[in-house]
């Protein structure tokens, strides 16, 4: 599951409970799964590095090295 | 002509003779290519078409006139020119006095009719293209590995979402080789399996530096693409044919960098505003059915309470159920009576005594009337028959006359002078007949 898909369900699960019409145990099931949902997206906004490669093909295979991101790594 | 030897400058002056002499004023029209304007303020290029070409000049002073400016690769201009050898490399070339655009260049017809085509076939149909993702794991940028377009991109994809890892493709971004390398950048891209949108991005040039995104075979490479696409060519105002069947086309690389990724800040907020709601709603939910379990609660009575209720209510069924009886015996026996009173005036045997005398009552009067009429009849009847017994001329012979005829013919015989003596007659009595022969004639006197 992605971010989008993630974001997707719970506000699916967050509209079900606002109109009110579970029984209580569907109720308590979805507030589980949403406060899981809403770790889970929390997560992917929070991861702080990325990488940024450059990739070549070299005799027919796929090679990457880092990319600078700095003018003075070229 | 002359046996002589020349001189390389010798010849060239001749030749320059020659030439420069057999052409005044030279009005010539061809493609631009190959554009180049140094510093010294003169303008070199190649003048071609299909087959030939020849070098040309403007100089500096005519040069900076507005028409000069307007010199682009691939267009067709006329021009008015004047034939120049220059000695020193033994080269000749026009030198162009004025310039004049001359329609579309064969690259312009080129795009035009390119796009055309894969317009007609499809290949911009919005219903085809892509979304893009909200939040892309990884990005694939194909463009020059130099220069500041990359740049740019690596610095507002940083600012905005810097968790998203990204995987440059270097690419020629211009000139012959470039489609090849496009498509080839692309075929490389799509083999990375978690790349979730692809940017093709170049910074501004003239219509020629951009043309390589024209390529037919690159438009096909991105219509076939399994990523999303994002275009991003030359500036807002270029549109290449790259630009119309990408997925989404940005107007300049930064554009696209905001296109692709989102700003984390946002999404925070969304995904802050996501888990508010839930917390509330779960809150209000238990609210509620603590709220409904309560109020079933106080409704719920004691047992002994209950049977209370039930004895007083069986009390007042049993009560309402015999004055229902009750009411419904007397409403019946009255409408019983009713109908016998009803009935006993429509009984139907006092109405068959009725008819049945009345009946008899037609009977005699019928027969009475059949008995008048019939004794009446009868009556003439006998008479009638009387008075025809009395006109039968049978019941005359009874009275004892004869019926005489000849026989053989049966003729009757009324006087006596018909027959002869001795001829046989018949005679029919009132019973039987009789042959008898004449035996007189007696003439009557009167």
């Amino acid at each position: 599951m992605n971010f989008e898909e993630g974001i997707a369900k719970l506000e699916t699960i967050v509209k079900k409970m606002e109109d009110g019409a579970m029984s209580l145990d569907e109720s308590l099931e979805a507030f589980e799964e949403g406060v899981k949902l809403s770790k889970f997206c929390g997560q992917k906004l929070e991861e702080a590095q990325r990488r940024v490669n450059l990739l070549m093909e070299k005799n027919g295979k796929l090679e990457t090295a880092p990319f600078g991101e700095r003018d003075d790594d070229l | 002509m002359m046996n002589s030897i020349f001189t390389v400058s010798k010849f060239n002056d001749i030749i320059k003779g020659l030439m420069e002499g057999s052409f005044e004023q030279i009005w010539i029209e061809g493609e631009v290519s190959n554009v180049s304007r140094p510093a010294s303020g003169h303008i070199y290029f190649t003048l071609k078409d299909e087959s030939s070409q020849i070098r040309a000049v403007v100089f500096r002073r005519i040069g900076q006139m507005r028409s000069f400016l307007a010199i682009t690769n691939g267009e067709m201009v006329l021009c008015r020119a004047r034939l120049n050898l220059y000695k020193p490399r033994g080269e000749y070339h026009l030198v162009i006095e004025t310039v004049e655009p001359r329609g579309l260049g064969v690259l312009q017809k080129l795009f035009t009719e390119t796009k055309a085509r894969l317009a007609q076939e499809g290949l911009f149909d919005a219903e085809h293209k892509k979304n893009l993702p909200l939040l892309p794991r990884k990005v694939a940028i194909i463009t020059s590995p130099t220069g500041a377009v990359i740049r740019d991109i690596l610095t507002i994809s940083a600012n905005r979402f810097p968790a998203t890892d990204i995987v440059v493709i270097p690419s020629k971004v211009q000139g012959a080789d470039a489609p090849q390398e496009l498509v080839g950048a692309l075929h490389l891209a799509q083999k990375i399996t978690d790349v979730d949108v692809i940017i093709i991005a170049r910074g501004g040039g003239s219509f020629e530096d951009l043309s390589c995104f024209n390529d037919e075979k690159l438009a096909r490479a991105i219509y076939e693409c399994r990523f999303p696409v994002v275009s991003a060519i030359g500036h807002e105002t270029d549109f290449t044919i790259a630009d119309f069947v990408a997925d989404r086309r940005a107007g300049t690389p930064s554009a696209a960098a905001e296109m692709v990724f989102p700003e984390r800040k946002a999404l925070t907020n969304s995904l802050q505003g996501l888990k508010v709601r839930l917390q509330q709603a779960h809150i209000n939910q238990l609210i509620s059915k603590k709220k409904y379990w309560e109020n079933l609660t106080v409704r719920t009575k004691t047992p002994e309470r209950l049977l209370e209720d039930y004895r007083i209510m069986l009390d007042d069924y049993s009560y309402r159920v015999n004055r229902s009886v009750n009411n419904l015996m007397v409403l019946q026996r009255e409408k019983h009576t009713n109908i016998t009173f009803r009935i006993s005036d429509k009984n139907p045997l006092a109405r068959i005594a009725l008819l049945s005398s009345r009946l008899q009552g037609a009977r005699d009067s019928l027969f009475s009337h059949w008995r008048l009429l019939g004794e009446s009849r009868w009556m003439s009847y006998a008479a009638l028959t009387g008075r025809l017994e009395g006109a039968n001329p049978l019941a005359i012979l009874r009275r004892g006359y004869g019926i005489i005829t000849k026989i053989p013919n049966e003729k009757l015989i009324c006087k006596a002078e018909e027959v002869a003596v001795g001829e046989k007659v018949k005679i029919k009595l009132g019973e039987g007949a009789l042959v008898a022969r004449v035996e007189e004639i007696m003439k009557e006197k009167q």
